[in-house]
């Protein structure tokens, strides 16, 4: 599904290289998880995948479905199925949220060529998946993300995901900022999304999320690279002994 | 003080070429409204209230010629029911025009009341504008009051059914057109006021606005698309206790236009909303001047500007809040912003408060910036397309100026006419 070869980048204003070879490939229907001290490129590769401005790919690919996505504008990577799950979610004064989402939902079919959702139906999908995360109708009225707890916003996230139906969902720190019940309803939500066709790559500091999402493979990402590969019990060993018994053994 | 040689001489060429119409009860008016411009004279470039807009095309002998824009949509309002009165370059036309009778509001021509002796707009024509000239002078509202041949004196004494529409045609592309209405609203009564079009190559117009204790007015109007206009309005209100008068206007387009509005607030728990948002591309100067005086316990005024500028357009903004000693419990709110959407516009502002009691909220902000480039990301991750997801953004800033319109069809044909502008962008 999302393959990573060799990925070099840099900040584009200043000489400062983040990525260096990174090497990643994500199969349909598992769950990655990527774990990594501060600093080590997790957000930066979460952004970088999904077409922000301001870094610079220096080498290596990175595609999806064999589509190279880094020539790609960010609406393109969308369409073709790409979703990043921010760690902040942006507040939009004045964009309704469901005005937001439809749009958004319409822009991606219009792109692959698919006929656009009536107002009819987007409603009924939205009600019943905004009621499965427990987002009620007055948050889809309001603007999208204003005067959100942070709970709300990474439900929000995950509503956004579950109306878009992406093929790659990045997860960039999902669970940051978040208490134990909000974690596990947005747990749920994304669990509730994991499918054959579907690819989650899950960006976190800590083990905790991942009780809640299960992942086929852990990454342990440090000075711009993955340094070590292994299962669900890398994350155990990175909760018990911290990041910096692994880094010492790998370098 | 004798008038600078070169205002004066400016003033005595606008004015040789122009004589006082047939004024009947309207005669002193006028003539007072004459000596106003003889003894104020013209704005020139260096008055300090004309700092950042030129007037030279405004008090002009001559009028540069404009082109009759030819509109691609219908006239903005055509969907509402509503009571229209047609000017063409200024003139009333009557077979454009619907039949001026309305259950709760008297309509009389300003050109048929110069005919009569006696007329309760007497007490209104020139009194607000003559009120308006202090502190800060606005000759070309006393000018207007002296010549302005047509416009509408409108009588609101109930709660007319449906909108009075004012349309302006511009037909001639050396059109100079002066139009001056009045309107009182009396006790308890209600109205709304619409006007649209482009009125002429140039035009100055006047509106006098008097509501006495608990009327209400809502005005909305709707300046453009055509580019080649250039315009000078003035709107003078005055506003007895828990009257409400709000004001929203939308402009498109235009070389120059400049929109002072001057509100008194005379009686206790009154509120006075002004409002605007305006869209700019390239030649495109837009000036919003406001004054609100609150000389009364308890009310409440809000100012809220948007301005959308792009190649090269300019925006200025003029407001100011005057709380007389006494008008204690005065709410008063003020923001003007402009988002530019490159580095070429600019947005010029002057937000002042002048403030002489000492129990009162007052808040002004003035913000200019470009569109959130962590918003716009957001909204292209999502896969809107970044052209949309502008628009989108753009549409978000004016809202808040949008929703200052009261009712909610017409504040979604204002933005439905803002979609159409940014659409024709792409």
């Amino acid at each position: 599904m999302l393959e990573i070869k060799n990925l070099h980048v840099k900040l584009e204003d200043e000489d400062k290289q983040i990525l260096k070879g990174l090497d990643l490939t994500v199969e349909a229907g598992k769950v990655h998880a990527i774990m990594g001290p501060n600093g080590s490129g997790k957000s930066t590769l979460s952004y970088v995948l999904s077409g922000r401005d301001g870094y610079e790919v220096t080498d290596g690919s990175a595609t999806l479905a064999g589509e190279d996505l880094l020539e790609l504008e960010p609406e393109e990577r969308a369409a073709l199925g790409v979703f990043l799950a921010f760690q902040y979610p942006v507040e939009i004064p004045g964009v309704g949220n469901m005005t937001f989402l439809r749009t958004a939902v319409n822009s991606q079919r219009k792109a692959r060529g698919e006929e656009e959702l009536s107002a009819a139906d987007f409603l009924k999908t939205i009600r019943a998946k905004a009621k499965e995360l427990k987002i009620d109708a007055d948050m889809l009225k309001r603007p999208v993300n204003v005067g959100f707890s942070g709970g709300e916003k990474k439900r929000n996230e995950i509503l956004q995901m579950a109306m878009l139906e992406p093929k790659m969902c990045i997860l960039d720190e999902t669970d940051s900022g978040l208490d134990v019940d909000a974690m596990k309803l947005v747990a749920e939500g994304v669990n509730a999304l994991r499918d054959e066709g579907r690819g989650f790559l899950v960006i976190t500091h800590y083990q905790r999320l991942l009780d809640h999402i299960k992942p086929d493979v852990v990454h342990i990402l440090a000075g711009g690279k993955i340094v070590k590969t292994g299962g669900p019990e890398l994350a155990l060993e990175v909760e018990n002994n911290g990041y910096a018994g692994i880094l010492a053994e790998v370098s | 003080m004798a008038l600078a040689e070169a205002k004066q001489s400016a003033t005595e060429a606008r004015l040789a070429a122009m004589s006082l119409p047939e004024g009947g009860c309207l005669a002193a008016a006028r003539q007072a409204a004459l000596s106003r411009v003889q003894t104020l004279g013209l704005p020139g470039r260096r008055d300090e209230y004309w700092k950042y807009t030129r007037p030279d095309k405004l008090t002009s002998a001559e009028v540069s010629k404009a082109a009759v824009f030819a509109s691609d949509e219908e006239p903005m309002f055509s969907e509402f029911d509503r009571l229209k009165i047609v000017f063409v370059d200024g003139v009333y036309n009557a077979e454009a025009s619907d039949d001026l009778s309305l259950e709760g509001v008297q309509i009389d021509r300003i050109a048929d009341i110069c005919c009569q002796d006696i007329h309760w707009a007497k007490d209104l024509y020139g009194v607000l504008e003559a009120r308006g000239q202090s502190p800060v002078a606005r000759p070309l509202a006393a000018l207007n009051t002296a010549f302005a041949q047509d416009g509408v004196a409108i009588h609101v004494t109930g709660k007319p059914s449906k909108p009075i529409n004012l349309v302006y045609v511009h037909s001639d592309e050396a059109s100079d057109a002066i139009l001056h209405h009045v309107i009182r609203v009396e006790a308890g009564a209600e109205a709304t006021i619409l006007e649209n079009g482009p009125a002429a190559s140039r035009f100055n117009k006047c509106m006098e606005i008097d509501i006495a204790d608990t009327g209400k007015l809502h005005l909305v109007r709707a300046q453009g698309r055509d580019h080649e206009r250039r315009a000078a309005t003035h709107l003078f209100a005055r506003l007895g206790s828990e009257s409400v008068f709000k004001s929203f206007t939308l402009t498109v387009n235009g070389i120059l236009t400049r929109n002072e509005a001057v509100v008194e607030i005379l009686g206790g728990d009154a509120i006075a909303h002004i409002a605007g948002a305006c869209v700019g591309d390239g030649e495109f100067h837009h000036d919003d001047t406001v004054f609100i005086t609150h000389d009364a316990v308890n009310c409440e005024s809000r100012q809220v500007f948007k301005k959308v500028l792009r190649n090269g357009a300019t925006g200025v903004f003029q407001g100011k809040i005057l709380v007389k000693e006494g008008a204690q419990k005065t709410d008063g709110y003020q923001i003007s912003q402009s988002l530019l959407l490159d580095d070429d516009s600019q947005f010029l502002a002057k937000p002042e408060l002048e403030i002489y009691a000492d129990d009162v909220i007052c808040s002004h902000g003035s913000t200019t910036g470009a569109i959130d480039e962590e918003a716009l990301f957001y909204l292209r991750s999502r896969g809107v397309p970044a052209h949309e997801a502008t628009d989108l953004l753009t549409l978000a800033f004016l809202a808040e100026a949008v929703e200052e319109v009261e009712d909610q069809s017409i504040a979604d044909a204002i933005v439905a006419r803002l979609e159409g502008w940014l659409a024709r962008r792409r």
